[in-house]
């Protein structure tokens, strides 16, 4: 499903944030990937996005090369990814609904379809109730949960989530963990950057280690 | 099909409701385009009815060969054959000069300053009717005319008309250029605008592409954003120049009644109006292309 060969990412100014990286993951896998901050992780989860591209070596996703995909193929390549960003990257201009609503306006789903869907995905993640809310007033957790509901709402195959329980406490975190092991129980492919030491002891759970810049 | 069609009704529905969110900004955009468009369209208006006015008056181009005051009974009849005979002439009428004198007295109500000439100033004269021609066909008649024996002075009575046509084709292009000018302003503005909506929605747009969105939906809502201030400031600019020209009727028609004329002002034509209107649309979508062309590529998810 996601395939690194011998990757290489230099940012411009000459920092290596990965070196020469090669890995699998298999469809309907859950895969951790661990690391210090400055690790590499989140560049490594960009790349699989197309958000940046290698200096050398190929990414396949989907058996398509992400590295050279033109930028009118981008968008489709990206609706096939849920993203779950450690910044969140809510809108505070609008409801919880409409915060998921926006990737189903994005494929142009129609409006009724888009509504059963919309809840659907707050369901999941348990914020049903709040969906006239704005995101201002939600807690950290449920910031964190409302951005994993827009990343699923558009059943996603891949499930990208960086630092998902960065900022949460154990409890919260937990909370979090079981949503995605719920998804990984329907076959969707999961690839969670973390250096939360109580969610890696999840036991059974491949890991991938960066240590600045290199898989161990 | 419905599909596209209901997804675009929504982008334009969201477009609107955006537009009218800050009723003061979006209507002082509107107001500005409305005044820069019906500058140049309110000159056009008033081109367009001197125009009728010079084709009402050089509809039918006329010659008037003034005789000498002295000129002789068969002079006369001489010169009536030579002008049945000539081929650019359609036709030629004799105005006696008492005759003259008479239509005078009636069609300009100066009777009484006229009774107190001791004498017919008037001369003979044909007015003649040529057959249709361009300018230099009717100028070279003219003086072949004035050098026929017993003839004093040949004029060409739409050589005003001429001088008029010439003037406007001045104010045509005056006209131009100012709707050339004005029409970069609209899209100056219209450029702003979308700029800045581009800067304050700059997470929208930034989550947007990351989660999959192409570039035509990103770009939709500000191009159709640019087409509908277009419009707006269309239909502003409509209402300016149709109320001013309301306005200006009233004096005119009291003006023109003092003359014993009829003149008023006509107000824009439909056909007129929709190419005001599609015009304001497309500057103002251009305008909006040119914005999003330029900040929109700026815009990239790290």
């Amino acid at each position: 499903m996601i395939s690194f060969n011998q990757v290489h990412k230099r940012y411009p100014g000459g920092y290596e944030a990965l070196k020469n990286v090669s890995f699998d993951i298999a469809e309907g896998e859950m895969v951790f990937l661990a690391g210090h901050s400055g690790a590499g992780k989140s560049t490594l989860l960009k790349l699989v996005a197309a958000i940046e591209r290698p200096n050398s070596g190929s990414v396949l996703v989907h058996n398509q090369n992400v590295g050279a995909l033109k930028g009118g193929a981008l968008p489709y390549l990206r609706r096939n990814i849920g993203i779950i960003f450690q910044d969140h990257k809510l809108l505070f201009d609008r409801n919880v609904f409409d915060n998921v609503l926006l990737p189903l306006q994005i494929c142009g789903f129609d409006h009724r379809e888009s509504g059963k869907r919309v809840r659907a995905a707050l369901d999941k993640v348990g914020l049903l109730r709040r969906e006239k809310s704005h995101p201002i007033a939600l807690s950290g957790g449920e910031q964190q949960r409302l951005c994993i509901a827009r990343a699923i709402v558009n059943r996603p195959a891949i499930l990208l989530a960086d630092e998902p329980t960065g900022n949460l406490d154990a409890a919260y975190a937990r909370e979090i963990m079981a949503i995605f092991n719920s998804f990984h129980q329907v076959g969707v492919t999961l690839l969670i950057s973390t250096h939360d030491e109580s969610v890696l002891q999840d036991g059974g759970v491949r890991r991938l280690t960066l240590k600045e810049g290199v898989l161990l | 099909m419905t599909r596209a069609f209901a997804q675009h009704f929504g982008v334009l529905r969201a477009v609107l409701r955006r537009m009218f969110a800050s009723k003061l900004a979006g209507f002082l955009n509107i107001l500005v385009i409305g005044i820069a468009l019906s500058l140049p369209a309110g000159m056009y208006l008033l081109l367009q009815n001197a125009q009728g006015l010079v084709a009402q008056f050089s509809g039918t181009p006329q010659v008037s060969l003034f005789l000498a005051m002295n000129a002789k009974a068969e002079e006369v009849e001489r010169l009536r054959k030579q002008l049945a005979q000539h081929p650019a002439i359609a036709s030629a009428e004799f105005v006696a000069r008492a005759q003259a004198l008479e239509q005078l007295k009636q069609s300009t109500g100066l009777a009484d300053l006229i009774g107190g000439l001791e004498k017919n100033p008037l001369p003979d004269a044909f007015v003649i009717h040529p057959k249709p021609g361009d300018v230099q066909a009717l100028a070279g008649l003219r003086d072949e005319l004035a050098k026929l024996p017993g003839v004093e002075l040949a004029q060409l009575d739409s050589d005003w008309a001429y001088k008029l046509e010439a003037l406007l084709k001045f104010g045509r292009l005056a006209v131009l250029i100012l709707a050339s000018l004005l029409s970069l302003a609209l899209i100056a503005v219209t450029f702003n605008t979308i700029r800045l909506q581009i800067l304050t929605q700059r997470d929208e747009i930034e989550v947007s592409k990351l989660i999959g969105a192409t570039d035509g939906f990103i770009r939709r809502p500000f191009l159709y954003f640019g087409a509908m201030q277009g419009l707006f400031g269309g239909i502003m600019a409509w209402l300016i120049v149709t109320v001013s020209l309301l306005l200006l009727n009233l004096p005119l028609h009291e003006l023109s009644q003092l003359y014993a004329s009829q003149f008023m002002l006509h107000p824009l034509s439909p056909g007129d109006s929709l190419s005001l209107l599609l015009f304001s649309v497309y500057l103002g979508w251009l305008g909006a292309w040119l914005s999003v062309a330029r900040h929109l590529s700026q815009i990239e998810p790290r």
